[in-house]
């Protein structure tokens, strides 16, 4: 018999059975669950006023990708796993704009019916293929959003190659900043209220088995349809923002970005609790900002950043934070066999 | 014949590439029977009850319930009729808490219907249900993870979460395989309680000693074809049965 070390993981604190139920007993313990929903909330309002505008810029499109990110986020707890962010956000935007353009309505009139009818349109779209699971109902996303950008090009309407220009702006950066800031608190704290609610329960259990939750009763192509609007209303927001603040809607829109980043958001930060999603996004837009230093190779490291925090840590960094701030690990002696 | 009957299966057939997984099967049954059905392993028994409760899509045939015609239709439809079934590899939903696993029948149309119910209220009769499975209330086994829990609790389980639909035609499909003795000797009162309580059962089960002592039919299947219904008596001493168990003698 030998004694080696072991690593072992203690629950701190309240934190021991229950994954929603938590006797609050001390101030302490109050602060133990406020301090890491609020220090964030508080840093993200805050920092946009004291950064400057080029990164108040940068903060705006973090939250553009935060957005899509939560809104993947959400479709993948129900088991839809989309490479379609850019049709969600291309609707969304091309309603916007094409409302704004040819009728002159303002953005507050523009970005609701973007919302609501994006999100109606994407949901009717997609609604055949509910029934695909996985990898085949993300080449369908995939697909459909790089069928609109030919069609516009080919057909030449809504503005055609040139798109359609000198959209009506946002009265000011900091409407710009807050406005996309307070969308993704929102989606952030809605979505995980939702989750946790029977009915994101049921979501939750499509996601994971959805022969069972028929067999329990439940229509899931319903179900699925209802998330996908939300999910798909909620990007189709991100696109009709996107229009006005960037005044101009091309078939950039669709561009395969708006796909791609917020999975790799998702990815960094770890999915399943949508802070994992906003974490990644606010991590990554940023970072790549700051390799413009690099110039050429910006993309280089920029990709070698991502590989490093995926091989590192696979969870994804809320996961790992959360861990960390919940468990604390200590090593223990344990007997060895030989 | 309308109402005669709980459950009329008529010539129902179904072709998977060459294989004939179910060859003409008819059957019906009376509320409150308790059928057993048995057979050889890939003689279809699994396959024709996709097809009743709608996993599967029958190629001819008719399946009938209560007067209703529930061929081909869809899964939760014919669950929300009242038809439960648990499946042969347990499918919990292993990230939740056990009792959380039972939310989901609790929040279908049918169970909303019959008893109403608020988020916290769900909760509580999950864990009762949970109990009279043989969950222990005061434990913390109904509040972990369905993944950590051993195999025959997810066994169990899963006829909890078919108890939550309130049903009035339970099927199980080999609950008891993979369990041990002494959980199979637990689990046996909850199923003779069930058929006490009236509700028609369809077992299928290897177990031919304990399904035979609550059985009061038995069907038997064979490469996809009916080849034996009856008592248990009946059918244990039938030669198509015994030539189907044993094999017939090399010619």
């Amino acid at each position: 018999m030998a004694v080696g070390y072991r690593r072992e993981r203690i629950d701190r604190g309240i934190k021991a059975r229950c994954d929603d139920i938590f006797a609050l007993s001390s101030y302490r313990e109050v602060l133990y669950l406020v301090v890491p929903r609020v220090l964030p909330v508080l840093l993200l309002l805050v920092i946009p006023l004291v950064v400057g505008i080029y990164w108040a810029k940068v903060i705006v499109m973090a939250c553009i990708i935060a957005i899509l990110a939560l809104s993947w986020d959400l479709m993948f707890a129900a088991g839809m796993i989309s490479l379609g962010q850019a049709l969600f956000f291309g609707i969304g935007a091309y309603i916007a704009g094409s409302l704004n353009h040819y009728l002159g309505l303002p953005p507050a009139f523009t970005i609701p019916i973007a919302t609501i009818g994006g999100g109606i349109l994407c949901t009717l779209l997609l609604s055949p293929v509910l029934r695909l699971r996985g990898i085949y109902f993300a080449m369908v996303t995939l697909a459909l959003s790089l069928m609109f950008v030919r069609i516009i090009e080919a057909t030449r309407i809504l503005g055609g190659t040139e798109g359609m220009t000198a959209l009506s702006p946002f009265p000011s950066l900091w409407v710009e900043v807050y406005l996309s800031l307070i969308v993704v608190l929102l989606c952030l704290f809605g979505f995980r209220r939702l989750i946790n609610t029977d009915y994101g329960l049921v979501l939750r259990g499509i996601g994971e088995n959805d022969r069972a939750v028929m067999s329990g009763g439940i229509n899931i192509y319903w179900y699925k349809a209802q998330t996908l609007f939300i999910g798909s209303a909620v990007a189709a927001f991100a696109g009709a923002f996107t229009a006005h603040y960037q005044m101009v809607v091309g078939m950039a829109a669709f561009a395969l970005d708006y796909s791609i980043l917020p999975l790799a958001a998702v990815v960094v930060g770890g999915s399943g609790t949508f802070a994992g999603a906003a974490l990644g996004a606010l991590i990554l837009v940023p970072l790549s900002e700051a390799l413009r230093a690099f110039v050429g190779l910006r993309i280089v490291f920029y990709c070698l950043a991502m590989v490093i925090f995926i091989v590192a840590l696979p969870e994804g960094i809320f996961h790992y934070l959360q861990r960390r701030y919940h468990q604390f690990e200590r090593l223990v002696e344990v007997e060895v066999r030989k | 014949m309308k109402g005669d009957y709980f459950l009329k299966v008529d010539d129902l057939s179904k072709r998977f590439g060459g294989v004939i997984a179910v060859d003409k099967v008819s059957f019906d049954l009376q509320q409150g029977e308790f059928l057993g059905l048995i057979g050889p392993n890939g003689s279809g028994k699994t396959t024709l009850v996709n097809l009743i409760t709608g996993f599967v899509k029958p190629d001819s045939g008719k399946v009938i319930y209560r007067g209703k015609d529930i061929t081909g239709r869809m899964p939760y439809t014919i669950a929300n009729l009242g038809i439960a079934r648990t499946f042969q590899m347990v499918r919990p939903f292993y990230h939740m808490p056990a009792y959380k696993n039972l939310i989901i029948p609790l929040y279908s149309p049918r169970v909303k219907k019959l008893s109403g119910g608020k988020y916290g209220e769900r909760d509580h009769v999950a864990i009762d249900l949970l109990e009279d499975v043989g969950f222990e209330r005061d434990s913390f086994v109904p509040y972990k993870i369905a993944g950590s829990l051993p195999h025959g609790y997810l066994k169990r389980m899963e006829l909890a979460r078919c108890m939550a639909l309130r049903p009035d035609l339970i099927i199980l499909d080999e609950l008891f395989s993979g369990m041990s003795m002494s959980e199979v000797a637990s689990t046996m009162p909850i199923i003779e309680k069930l058929q006490e309580e009236g509700k028609t059962m369809v077992v299928i089960e290897h177990r031919l000693r304990e399904l035979f002592r609550v059985a009061n039919r038995v069907i038997v299947l064979n490469f996809g074809r009916k080849i034996a219904d009856g008592t248990p008596a009946e059918v244990m001493n039938s030669e198509a049965v015994k030539k189907a168990y044993l094999g017939t003698e090399a010619e």
